[in-house]
């Protein structure tokens, strides 16, 4: 019993070490891929355009999570605060705003759309094709130099990056404008 | 360490799985919501590459990117609201009035 025990416990020890060493990382991303493409292939799969949005909510969970393996912790802090939380609540509030009985049940794949599927794998193949032959895919990390910080965005937004901060400031005053002319109930 | 062409295939897949519910999908917020994941996969390489190549630009262009993404749904949502209110349908096949 107590020679199983220590076995046991060797094989756990040498399982997390050999983890810890080099493949833990990866054990995480493969985690949160493998959820995202399953939630990502839900959401364009399933009938009822609720359980479509909360499978978003979950890719895109599992995307925020991805950046922090890509050392952006604030990126994904705003891609939890945009995304699942403003963008698909909103998603969330039109799709029960809308008559959802008659709206909801469309078909899916609708016949004599092969052209479609043609499409489709045209471009999977172009994009295989592409990377395949692509030097870019296996480059090596560069000299580490950034850190990821509030504060690098930080600078960065507001000295070389202002313009467009400003530019993406009134594309926010003009989508509000629009969402507020078309929100009312008569169109003139 | 995880090698640059995972990020890459991650984000081809949501790429294609996108395109693919555009493509496939008559319901404009299923479209609406694959738009979403198509721009989520354009963030993921975007991010990949600024962390390999240690480029503070990658990600400055995704916050950016996840902006107008916020302003263009709110834009398309109210679309579809005014077009439900008129013409009682979120099927892109029913909307064909301007004859496109």
């Amino acid at each position: 019993m107590v020679v199983e025990d220590k076995f046991y416990n060797l094989i756990f020890a040498i399982f997390i070490l050999q983890f810890r060493e080099h493949d833990m990382e990866k054990l995480f991303f493969l985690t949160f891929a493998a959820i995202a493409v399953i939630s990502a292939l839900a959401v364009v799969s399933v009938r009822n355009p609720v359980h479509s949005a909360i499978a978003l909510i979950v890719c895109l969970f599992q995307v925020a999570a991805v950046f922090i393996l890509l050392r952006s912790p604030f990126l994904a802090a705003v891609q939890v605060f945009i995304y699942v939380g403003a963008v698909m609540v909103l998603f969330l509030f039109v799709i029960m705003m809308l008559d959802i009985k008659r709206a909801v049940i469309t078909s899916f794949l609708p016949s004599g759309r092969f052209w479609i599927i043609a499409l489709l794998l045209l471009l999977i193949g172009e994009i295989v094709f592409t990377l395949a032959d692509s030097k870019l895919v296996d480059i090596q990390m560069a000299q580490a130099s950034l850190d990821g910080t509030v504060m690098e965005i930080g600078k960065a937004m507001f000295s070389t990056y202002l313009l467009p901060f400003e530019i993406v400031s009134v594309i926010l005053l003009v989508a509000l404008m629009a969402a507020i002319v078309m929100g009312r109930k008569e169109i003139k | 360490m995880i090698p640059l062409s995972w990020y890459i295939i991650l984000s081809s897949t949501l790429f294609i799985i996108g395109i693919a519910g555009i493509l496939l999908r008559r319901n404009l917020l299923i479209i609406l919501m694959s738009l979403e994941l198509i721009l989520n996969s354009v963030n993921i390489n975007l991010v990949a590459f600024s962390y390999f190549l240690q480029d503070i630009r990658g990600q400055m262009f995704a916050i950016f990117v996840i902006t107008v993404a916020a302003a263009e749904v709110a834009v398309a949502l109210s679309i579809l609201v005014a077009l439900v209110r008129n013409r009682a349908t979120v099927t892109v096949d029913d909307m064909n009035i301007m004859k496109g």
